[in-house]
């Protein structure tokens, strides 16, 4: 099987739990629950789907049971950026300038039909970028337009179900990423 | 002898430093990058960039047919996303001289105000957080989510609805609606006397806004400055008032003008905004009359070769829809005047000799939805 | 003042404006020269009084470019639309209103993007959507991406 179809959650969890090395198991679980469980957000939000990821802050989907209540309005201090709304080709350099800013390790979720793939703009819109990941990596997929709390909270879960996943002797490293 | 150089004197307070608020900001309510050219900490002059978010939403309008416009509109204004909807709806409506049965306008006006609502709670929530006040998010979060649950029931959709369309509505509300839109007017009259208690009365609020981003009644009209922020400059222009549609002509609501022109009174505005809606809704809500959800309209809709134009009152101000039409299903040129471009405008101006922190304070007063400005 | 008599001022202001039906507001063709002195006097008269300009709109016409101006007074309730047509696709010079209705600086900023139309002694004519070094101008019908638009 080529190693582009296995990406999904439940087959890399299989992988995992079988083999490993003894010796760094307990420091790996230790470190990817430090770091799943309290990822920073960075503030970033263009249209729409930005009111949808305040309704999931705001009390009724409360995102800070996740750990992630925490917005650094700096990119030097975020862990993660969620594209939430369309990208343009004026805002595409600064979204890339903002993501080189950020330390690593660091993790994308594109949030919306737009950062996916240009959403409802895909057809006859001469400034629209189709879809963030022309611009960065991007780990976690959200649709939706705009995407209810409810998925965004499950692309937060996944999204720590993926960095549950990582080893101190495969770490994540940005240049690695596709 | 030696000569003596005297190198040129450097004034240092007379040079002005430029800053960037950059696109990526927590309080620009979007990608908004302002440059703003500063001495010491007093701001001299700002030029706003936009285009961050600039979709292209015009050039798209003239290869999609007018259902498919309704659904694009939504995206621009997204606070005011049904009173996008209407304004075209009108449009076609009145170019092709439709009959829209009293029942579809009733629930369009009832549900314009509700959206209206909420977007000025999401204003007071977002106002409150800009100048430090966390709280004022969460409660005006929370109390939109009654809101969105009687969207949710009726339309489907929580946020972005589509939901009226040239003729009519896309269906028939769902027999909760009228009790949960009297349930939710008895909940949120207790609720503003709390923003009133939180934010309203609060001594710092009131320092950092009173006297703070002056705009006169003659320059708000030079600018184009219309709704809430234009109210509160003296400028009477209310479209519900002066060009009514729905059913805004049979209802009583006042038309409340400020003197001062200030940020607390441009505060105070959509405080009294908020409360008439609730007094349009409290007269609406039972006296929907039966009827159809939509009238009966052709499949291909195609307007008369011609211009037409038609304005609403949106929670920002005046939103006008300009289209030129050759006959075809697909509108020649369509364009949006929407009321955060010209407000925007006045920014500039507003801004000249304060501080940068009473700047984010005029900004989150001004209530611009970037979408808006940049379509 | 009633359409009829507004009509007869116009036209007593610039006589060779040319009047088109319209069902909505009373529309006249203004020739590009006299635009400016029209708006001056259509804002100072105490009898025309046109101080909200509430939109300002260019049309590609093919052969031509139309600027669209819609006025309003806000004491006397009276509205108007005006239009201002250049001569052909190449020269599209138009006078300015910046000076007498403010609201049109981001407007015909807008214009100059987005249709590439230049208007004389504009205190700050430069793109304000796209990029400085976007080229052409996307609202027009003959621009061309083959990439992104779609002809049917």
């Amino acid at each position: 099987m080529k190693e582009a179809d296995f990406r999904d959650n439940d087959t890399l969890e299989l992988f995992k739990h079988s083999g490993g090395n003894i010796l760094f198991t307990t420091i790996d679980a230790i470190m990817d629950w430090g770091r799943a469980n309290s990822l920073w957000p960075l503030t970033f939000a263009t249209s729409c789907c930005a009111i949808e990821m305040m309704a999931a802050a705001a009390p009724r989907h409360d995102f800070s049971r996740f750990g992630m209540e925490v917005y650094r309005a700096s990119p030097r201090q975020a862990d993660m950026i969620v594209v939430a709304g369309t990208i343009v080709n004026k805002m595409a350099p600064v979204l890339k300038r903002l993501y080189d800013q950020m330390p690593d390790p660091k993790y994308v979720i594109a949030m919306g039909a737009c950062a996916v793939s240009g959403g409802p703009f895909f057809y006859n819109s001469y400034h629209v970028v189709r879809g963030v990941d022309h611009i960065i990596p991007v780990d976690v997929y959200v649709p939706g337009c705009p995407v209810r709390p409810e998925a965004l909270l499950y692309g937060v879960m996944q999204l720590q179900r993926k960095i549950k996943l990582e080893t101190l002797t495969n770490p994540r490293k940005t240049e690695n990423l596709q | 002898m030696k000569e003596v150089i005297n190198p040129p004197v450097r004034n240092i307070e007379d040079e002005e430093y430029h800053i960037n608020i950059g696109p990526q900001h927590p309080s620009t309510h979007g990608v908004l990058r302002m440059v703003v050219s500063i001495q010491g900490e007093t701001v001299k002059s700002l030029k706003p960039h936009c285009g961050y978010i600039h979709r292209g939403i015009e050039k798209m309008c003239e290869k999609d047919t007018y259902q498919q416009i309704i659904h694009l509109t939504d995206r621009m204004d997204y606070l005011s996303a049904h009173i996008n909807n209407h304004v075209v709806c009108l449009l076609v409506e009145r170019a092709l001289e439709v009959a829209v049965p009293e029942r579809v306008q009733y629930i369009r006006t009832i549900v314009d105000e509700l959206t209206r609502i909420a977007s000025h709670q999401l204003w007071w929530g977002c106002f409150g957080m800009d100048m430090g006040g966390q709280t004022c998010l969460l409660y005006g979060m929370r109390d939109r989510e009654k809101i969105m649950d009687i969207f949710e029931e009726s339309f489907g959709s929580r946020l972005l609805h589509s939901y009226y369309t040239p003729g009519g509505l896309m269906g028939d509300i769902h027999p909760n609606f009228q009790k949960r839109v009297k349930e939710f007017i008895t909940y949120f009259r207790k609720k503003i006397h709390d923003y009133d208690n939180i934010l309203t009365g609060n001594v710092i609020m009131q320092e950092r806004t009173k006297g703070v981003g002056i705009l006169t009644k003659e320059e708000a009209i030079d600018y184009g400055v219309t709704g809430p922020i234009g109210r509160a400059s003296g400028f009477s222009c209310d479209v519900r008032k002066y060009h009514p549609y729905g059913v805004y002509d049979k209802v009583d609501f006042k038309e409340i003008l400020g003197t001062q022109g200030d940020t607390f009174s441009r505060y105070m505005m959509r405080m009294h905004e908020m409360r008439e809606s609730m007094k349009i809704l409290e007269q609406l809500i039972d006296n929907i009359p039966a009827g159809d959800y939509s009238a009966k309209m052709k499949a291909v809709i195609k307007l008369p070769a011609g211009e037409y134009y038609q304005r609403v009152e949106a929670a920002r101000g005046e939103l006008g829809v300009y289209v030129v039409s050759d006959g075809n299903k697909t509108p020649y040129r369509m364009k949006f005047r929407s009321s955060s471009f010209s407000n925007l405008s006045a920014l500039d101006h507003m801004s000249r000799g304060f501080k940068i922190a009473d700047l984010i304070a005029i900004g989150g007063s001004l209530d611009y939805v970037i979408p808006d400005i940049d379509r | 003042m009633d359409n009829a008599t507004l009509k007869e001022r116009i036209l007593e202001l610039v006589p060779n404006a040319e009047y088109q039906e319209n069902k909505q507001f009373p529309t006249f063709i203004i020739p590009p020269d006299k635009m400016h002195d029209l708006a001056l006097k259509l804002k100072q008269e105490a009898d025309l009084a046109f101080d909200f300009l509430f939109c300002l709109t260019a049309v590609d016409r093919i052969e031509f470019f139309e600027v669209v101006y819609h006025l309003e007074s806000t004491q006397l309730k009276h509205q108007l639309e005006l239009k201002v047509r250049t001569a052909n696709r190449e020269n599209v010079a138009v006078d300015t209103v910046c000076d007498v209705w403010r609201t049109a600086e981001f407007h015909e900023r807008e214009a100059y993007d987005l249709m590439g139309i230049t208007f004389n002694n504009h205190p700050d004519l430069r793109r304000i959507f796209l990029d400085e070094n976007w080229k052409g101008h996307p609202l027009r019908k003959d621009y061309v991406d083959e990439v992104n638009i779609i002809e049917r």
